[in-house]
C-alpha cells in the first residue's frame, strides 16, 4: 500500500458554474483516508502547473473517493477538463486529520463555502451528534444539503444573500448561537474549515467564548508530504507544516 | 538481441557482462564511490525518512540532506513558494533543526541505509562552516556540499559564493579540516562566469562542484499588486531552468578537471543523461522530487534503460560525451 497511487477518473460532475465533484477509483491498494486529511492531485500532464494540487478528502461512495473543487485558477481550470477514464497521479491521504472526539463535549462543525468537503467527511464519525453550521454566498454554493440533513439534527444553513436559510455570513450564526446558549457554549468543541479570514474570526470568536476548537489550514505547497517545507504557518510553538503537523491544527496554536 | 545473437557476433563476454554481472552504474566523486550517478538535490529532500514510504533509499547514489546550520534555523514567512511556467519560487529561508538536533535525531536514521550520506551545509561565518564540516567528519558522513549559493538568506550562502577571494579562502580552511568527507561546493548561478568560480573551488582543494543552485527569481499577484512570496524574491527550480543548468555544467566542464554534479529542472531519465552528456559525473535530483515522490527510481531505472538500449556497458561512457562538432534537434516533430 502506497500513498502514491494511480487512480482512474470516475466522473468530474459539474455542481455549479465553478464547483465541481470528482470521483476517482485508485487502480491499486490504498491507505484509508481519516476525516480532514487531503490528498494531492496530478493536473495536467506537462510541465505547466508543474505541482499537484491539495484536495480535501470529502467522503467515500460507491463511485470512489470524492473530492469537492472550485475553479480558481490554472490547475483547477485544467481539471474541470478531466474527462471520465483518464489515469492519473495522486498523492495520499496526506496530513493530520481532525482528532477523535472528546468525551463530554458537543461537537460544532463550522464550515465555509467548500470548505464543507473537509467538514463532511467528519460528520459520519460524530453519528448524529453534531451540531452543524454551514455558510455560503449563495443558494447555489450549497452542497450536499439532503446528505447533511440526514446526517444531523441540527443544520443551520446560511448564505450572504439569504436565497437559502439565515442571511449573513456563519460567523454571524456563530455569534448567535453562542449567545443563545450563553453558559453551556463551553461545552462545545469547535471543528473548523473554510477561507482563512473565516477562520480567523471563529478562533477570536472561541477564544473569547473560552470554546476550545480545531481548525483546517490551507497553504501553498509543492509535495504535501513534509519535505519541502513550503506550508509553513506559524504557531506558538514556531513553524509548522500544513501538510504534516496539520492541515488540521487547534485553534489557541496558531498565530493568525 | 538474444545470448545466441550476441554469440554470433562474438560479442559473448560484453552480453555477460551486460546481462550476466549486470551494468556498471557507479561513478566517482573524489574518492567516493557512488552505485550510481542519482543523488537529491539538498531541501528537496528533507532528512530522508520523509520518503522512505516513497523510496528504497538503499537504490539511491547518494542521499543530500538539506542545508543545515549550527544553530536552528526557523525560516522565511509565509507564502514561501509559488508556481511559476514550468517551475516554483522558493524562499523556505534555510529551515533546518541545527546541527546538534541533526546528529542526535537525524542521523542514526540515515546511518542505517546504504547509501551514501552527504550533508549540506551553511554558515554565517567561515568559522561556522569550519566547525560544521569537521563536526559531520567526524561521525563520517561520506560528503559535505558547501551551500554557498542560497539565494534566501541574508548572511553566508550567495554573498560568499559570489567573491572570489571569500570562496577560495573558505573552501581551503574547509579542506584542511575535514579528513575523510569529500567536500562538494555547490555553485551559484548568479555569477557572470561560472568557469571563474569552478575554478576557484579546484584550486581551493575541493573534490568536487554541484551546479546549479536556484536563480532568484519574483512572482507578483497583478490583481493585489503584492508579491506572490513573503521574502518578495525566491530562487527559481524546476525545468524551467534545465536550459541554463545544462549550459552552465556544460561550460564548468571545459574549465576544470574536478567531477561535475548537475543540478537543476531534472524531472526524467533523459534530463539527467543531458547533463552527463554535458560534462556531469553524477545529478540531483531537486523539484521532481516534490512532484513524484519517486522520481529518483524512475530516472535510475531510466538511466539504465538507456544504456541497454544502447548497448552500453559503463555509465562513465556518457560523461561529457557531447558531440560539439555536429548539431540536432527535432523542432518539427
Amino acid at each position: 500500500m502506497s500513498r502514491y497511487f494511480k487512480a482512474k477518473i470516475i466522473n468530474n460532475l459539474p455542481l455549479n458554474s465553478k464547483n465541481h465533484l470528482l470521483s476517482i477509483e485508485p487502480l491499486e491498494q490504498v491507505i484509508n483516508p481519516e476525516p480532514g486529511q487531503f490528498y494531492m492531485i496530478e493536473v495536467g500532464n506537462s510541465y505547466d502547473p508543474l505541482l499537484k494540487r491539495p484536495f480535501s478528502y470529502f467522503r467515500k461512495t460507491e463511485e470512489g473517493i470524492q473530492f469537492l473543487y472550485t475553479i480558481k485558477g490554472k490547475g483547477t481550470s485544467l481539471m474541470k477538463d478531466f474527462k471520465q477514464g483518464r489515469i492519473i497521479n495522486i498523492n495520499g491521504p496526506l496530513g493530520t486529520g481532525y482528532p477523535k472526539p472528546e468525551k463530554g463535549y458537543t461537537p460544532l462543525l463550522v464550515a465555509g463555502g467548500i470548505g464543507i468537503a473537509s467538514i463532511f467527511s467528519l460528520t459520519e464519525t460524530f453519528a448524529k451528534k453534531a451540531l452543524i453550521l454551514y455558510g455560503a454566498r449563495n443558494k447555489d454554493e450549497i452542497f450536499v444539503l439532503n446528505e447533511l440533513k440526514a446526517l444531523t439534527d441540527e443544520l443551520i444553513i446560511s448564505t450572504d444573500d439569504g436565497s437559502l436559510g439565515e442571511k449573513g455570513t456563519v460567523i454571524d450564526v456563530l455569534n448567535d448561537f453562542l449567545t443563545r446558549q450563553s453558559s453551556l457554549a463551553t461545552r462545545h468543541l469547535l471543528y473548523a474549515c473554510g477561507p482563512k479570514p473565516m477562520l480567523e474570526a471563529i478562533s477570536k470568536i472561541a477564544t473569547d467564548n473560552g470554546i476550545k476548537g480545531y481548525v483546517s489550514l490551507e497553504e501553498n505547497m509543492a509535495c504535501g508530504f513534509g519535505a519541502c517545507l513550503g506550508c509553513a504557518v506559524k504557531t506558538i510553538n514556531g513553524y509548522k507544516r500544513v501538510c504534516k503537523e496539520g492541515p488540521v491544527f487547534s485553534m489557541e496554536e496558531i498565530i493568525w | 538481441m538474444d545470448i545466441k545473437g550476441y554469440v554470433r557476433k562474438g560479442r559473448y563476454f560484453r552480453w555477460k557482462k551486460l546481462y550476466g554481472r549486470g551494468m556498471d552504474l557507479a561513478v566517482n566523486i573524489g574518492h567516493l564511490k557512488l552505485k550510481n550517478p542519482v543523488m537529491t538535490a539538498s531541501g528537496t529532500f528533507g532528512y530522508g525518512e520523509e520518503y522512505s514510504e516513497f523510496v528504497e533509499l538503499n537504490m539511491l547514489g547518494a542521499v543530500v540532506i538539506k542545508g543545515i546550520s549550527l544553530k536552528p534555523m526557523e525560516g522565511n514567512p509565509s507564502p514561501r513558494i509559488c508556481e511559476t511556467p514550468c517551475g516554483m519560487l522558493n524562499s523556505i529561508g534555510l529551515q533546518n533543526i541545527g546541527l546538534k538536533r541533526f546528529l542526535k535525531e537525524k542521523l542514526p536514521y540515515l546511518k542505517k541505509f546504504d547509501t551514501r550520506l552527504i550533508v549540506n551545509i551553511l554558515g554565517n561565518t567561515p568559522q561556522e562552516y569550519v566547525k560544521l564540516s569537521k563536526s559531520l567528519d567526524d561521525v563520517s558522513v561520506d560528503g559535505i556540499e558547501l551551500n554557498v549559493s542560497c539565494p534566501n538568506v541574508k548572511k553566508g550562502g550567495i554573498i560568499l559564493g559570489t567573491n572570489k577571494k571569500a570562496l577560495a579562502r573558505l573552501i581551503s580552511k574547509i579542506r584542511q579540516s575535514v579528513k575523510k568527507a569529500i567536500v562538494i561546493t555547490k555553485l551559484s548561478p548568479n555569477v557572470s562566469n561560472i568557469q571563474e568560480f569552478s575554478k576557484i573551488a579546484e584550486d581551493a582543494g575541493s573534490d568536487a562542484v554541484s551546479l546549479i543552485n536556484t536563480i532568484p527569481g519574483m512572482a507578483i499577484d497583478i490583481e493585489t499588486w503584492k508579491p506572490k512570496l513573503a521574502n518578495i524574491t525566491g530562487g527559481l527550480s524546476g525545468p524551467a531552468i534545465k536550459p541554463i543548468a545544462v549550459r552552465m555544467v556544460w561550460e564548468a566542464h571545459n574549465a576544470v578537471k574536478i567531477p561535475i554534479i548537475g543540478i537543476g529542472g531534472i524531472m526524467n531519465a533523459e534530463d539527467a543523461i543531458e547533463f552527463m552528456l554535458a560534462g556531469a559525473t553524477a545529478i540531483e535530483v531537486g523539484t521532481a522530487n516534490f512532484v513524484n515522490p519517486k522520481a529518483t527510481i524512475e530516472i535510475i531505472n531510466g538511466i539504465e534503460a538507456y544504456l541497454k538500449k544502447r548497448d552500453m556497458l559503463d555509465v562513465k561512457e556518457l560523461i561529457g560525451g557531447l558531440n560539439a562538432t555536429e548539431s540536432h534537434n527535432n523542432l518539427n516533430d
